[in-house]
């Protein structure tokens, strides 16, 4: 069957299973809606979170991040499970024993104020629109693609679509629809890379078949991926440092506790029915992201050596324009891979050298989905994939706009400045900002900061600068007061904001950075995707300084800070 | 709270929180340890196809943290117990 025609029944099937178990699900009860239910087993639970959890930025984007950095896209792989280890085990059992829905909630009152939650907000609502443009960016490569139009067309369309499917909304909250996309999402990464694995490996598994040697002969896959990359003059895969190793430790470290500092993460442990089941229902979300997290790397490196051999079959025989394969031509048709012949051989050369390579835009993001198509997959696993990628992005932009529109409706509107409004305005204004926040999303979308991967990293700094450590603080210290906190959280975004802005421009709309290009004076050679670790650290040490030198917080919120480090007891959060 | 007095509760945090600079300290070393600062030397060293270094980076670091959290979320199961306050 044409592809084009698989790939609309293989997307039209699976986003009617959700449906469909949606209008389900919902028949139970309304109470199940809101909380994701409270009963749901940690292994459920661990599911639905992490198809939470991974959004275009893991599914369509990072793999092809690594296949282009080598070793330095470690950080990646590292830096999104790793948090799960600080979330486990510094955050979820606290903030699921306290019991409130949201984190704004939690820092307004464990800080005995109004304006820590407002500042709460204001910084959740600017990780959140960054992370959204990171989903764009991703819709945008993959509707492009699949429709055969342009970039800035997909985007388009899929700005409506994400619209539609966030207003249906709730369909989100049900624990059974996330499970139904994770077990979409998981078999339309795998499957490919297992294909791919046993062509070039005869290992089926992606994990070993990365440290297998070549079918048919002695040589490891990683070492010749070594020596064809570094016979075009690029850095050996294996061994590329991204910048240095000072910016791969920030990188690394700004993603781990920006994963801890995340809304929509953390959220899912505020519903679970126990603090035991809090600890392991992270355990097990990290189990099932670890299976496309540790066959992301094999997905990379196979897909590089794959997109060099059909580039040049044998060394010195390159591939001649006019025979390019079909996926090259689609691919053109979108605008984000454009081939240049600048020596007129009609062939292409595609190496690291700026005035020889004639690949001269090969967008990291569409490796992943041109993957399949690169290893002469059969059409079924191609259409596959689209749909995995699809629900990906789409359902990790959904909730998140929902989590922008409800910090806005709710956290700000009706908890601050408008006390008394009716549900029925609160419901409007939800939906407007809901409006507002693709607008913008999409807006900066059309020029994105950086790669779906990398701009969704810049989220990671912002949280990680404001968020996590308030809720760290407050939960291992009792001397921390609303000055210190305030003052942290303000000062971390701040200076991150201010490092990101000035390097990516304001808004990261480009060539707005207010001191000229800075790139030799990079602090520490620290680049801004990473600088979140920085702005963590000014958090603490400003928080530090200003809480010794105000007064301690009342007796009642230092007995608050003893009551949440105590499992038992625990109140549900459906009581609120 | 339901700690028999007031030097039990400070017991448990305290083993809590060793419990988990333990654990974390073993977070550090596979990932920032041997995925990014020691790189280097245990690249020398092979692990089938792969460099041990890059191994730790991309596969390594991944399986030990799943399983720290759950050996966290064991031990911590029966720390709850030894003091009387977990939840049934």
């Amino acid at each position: 069957m044409e592809l084009q025609t698989l790939t609309y029944i293989g997307v039209g099937l699976t986003f009617a299973l959700y449906i469909g178990i949606a209008i389900w699900a919902r028949a139970g009860s309304t109470k199940e809606f809101y909380v994701a239910g409270g009963g749901i087993h940690p292994i459920a639970n661990g599911m639905a979170t992490a198809a939470d959890w991974m959004s275009a930025a893991s599914f369509i984007s990072m793999a092809g991040l690594i296949a282009f950095m080598g070793y330095g896209g470690s950080v990646f792989l590292m830096g999104w499970t790793g948090g799960f280890v600080v979330l486990a085990m510094l955050l979820a059992p606290y903030l699921r024993k306290y019991g409130k829905f949201t984190v704004p909630e939690f820092i307004g009152d464990r800080f005995y104020s109004r304006t820590a939650r407002i500042v709460a907000v204001v910084c959740l609502i600017i990780c959140s629109v960054t992370y959204v443009i990171g989903q764009m960016k991703g819709i945008g490569v993959a509707f492009s693609r699949f429709l055969e139009v342009s970039y800035d067309v997909g985007l388009l369309i899929g700005m409506c679509i994400v619209f539609f499917y966030a207003v249906l909304g709730g369909m989100k909250g049900i624990t059974y629809t996330q499970i139904a996309q994770y077990c979409v999402l998981i078999l339309a990464y795998t499957i490919p890379a297992v294909f791919i694995s046993l062509n070039l490996t005869g290992n089926p598994f992606p994990q070993l078949g990365l440290g297998s040697t070549l079918a048919g002969s002695e040589v490891y896959l990683l070492d010749r991926l070594d020596q064809v990359v570094t016979e075009l003059g690029f850095m050996e895969y294996t061994t590329s440092v991204r910048l240095s190793t000072v910016n791969m430790f920030a990188y690394t470290l700004s993603l781990m506790i920006g994963t801890a500092g995340l809304p929509h993460v953390i959220i899912r442990f505020f519903t679970v029915p126990s603090v035991k089941d809090a600890r392991s229902s992270a355990g097990w979300a990290l189990v099932f992201i670890s299976i496309l997290y540790t066959t992301a790397p094999a997905v990379a490196g196979m897909a590089r050596l794959n997109l060099i051999n059909t580039i040049e079959p044998t060394q010195g025989e390159n591939l001649v324009y006019d025979e390019r394969p079909q996926w090259f031509k689609n691919w053109e048709k979108t605008g984000l891979l454009k081939f240049e012949d600048k020596n007129g051989d009609g062939k292409i050369q595609y190496t690291a050298s700026k005035d020889t390579n004639e690949m001269v835009k090969v967008d990291r993001d569409i490796m992943v989905l041109a993957n399949p198509e690169i290893a002469q997959l059969p059409n079924w696993v191609i259409a596959l994939i689209a749909a995995g990628g699809l629900a990906a992005a789409l359902s990790t932009a959904a909730g998140l706009l929902l989590a922008i529109a409800s910090s806005i409706s709710h956290d700000l509107l009706k908890g601050v400045f408008m006390p008394h409004i009716t549900e029925k305005q609160e419901l409007r204004a939800s939906r407007i900002a809901m409006a507002g926040a693709i607008g913008v999303a999409g807006y900066l979308g059309f020029n994105p900061p950086d790669f779906a991967a990398g701009t969704v990293a810049l989220a990671f700094g912002l949280a990680a600068s404001s968020i996590f450590p308030a809720l760290m603080m407050g939960i291992f210290s009792k001397r921390i007061n609303k000055e210190g906190a305030i003052a942290g959280m303000i000062a971390g975004i701040t200076i991150t904001l201010l490092y990101v802005f000035q390097h990516k421009g304001v808004m990261f709309v480009a060539d707005t950075s207010f001191l000229g290009d800075m790139t030799p004076n990079w602090f520490l050679g620290i680049e801004p995707n990473a600088f979140g670790a920085v702005g963590a650290l000014v958090n603490f040490t400003v928080a530090f300084f200003v809480s010794r030198v105000t007064q301690a917080p009342p007796q009642e919120i230092q007995d608050l800070v003893e009551h949440i480090r105590v499992p038992c007891g625990v109140e549900s959060a459906q009581d609120h | 709270m339901a700690f028999k007095s007031q030097d039990d509760a400070k017991a448990y945090w305290k083993e809590n929180v060793s419990l988990m600079i333990k654990l974390l300290v073993v977070w550090f070393a596979v990932s920032f340890g041997c995925g990014i600062l020691l790189v280097d030397v245990l690249n020398t060293i092979q692990l089938g196809g792969y460099k041990l270094g890059f191994w730790f980076a991309q596969q390594g670091s991944i399986y030990t943290f799943v399983v720290l959290i759950f050996v966290y979320t064991k031990k911590m199961a029966a720390l709850d117990r030894k003091y009387g306050v977990d939840e049934e």
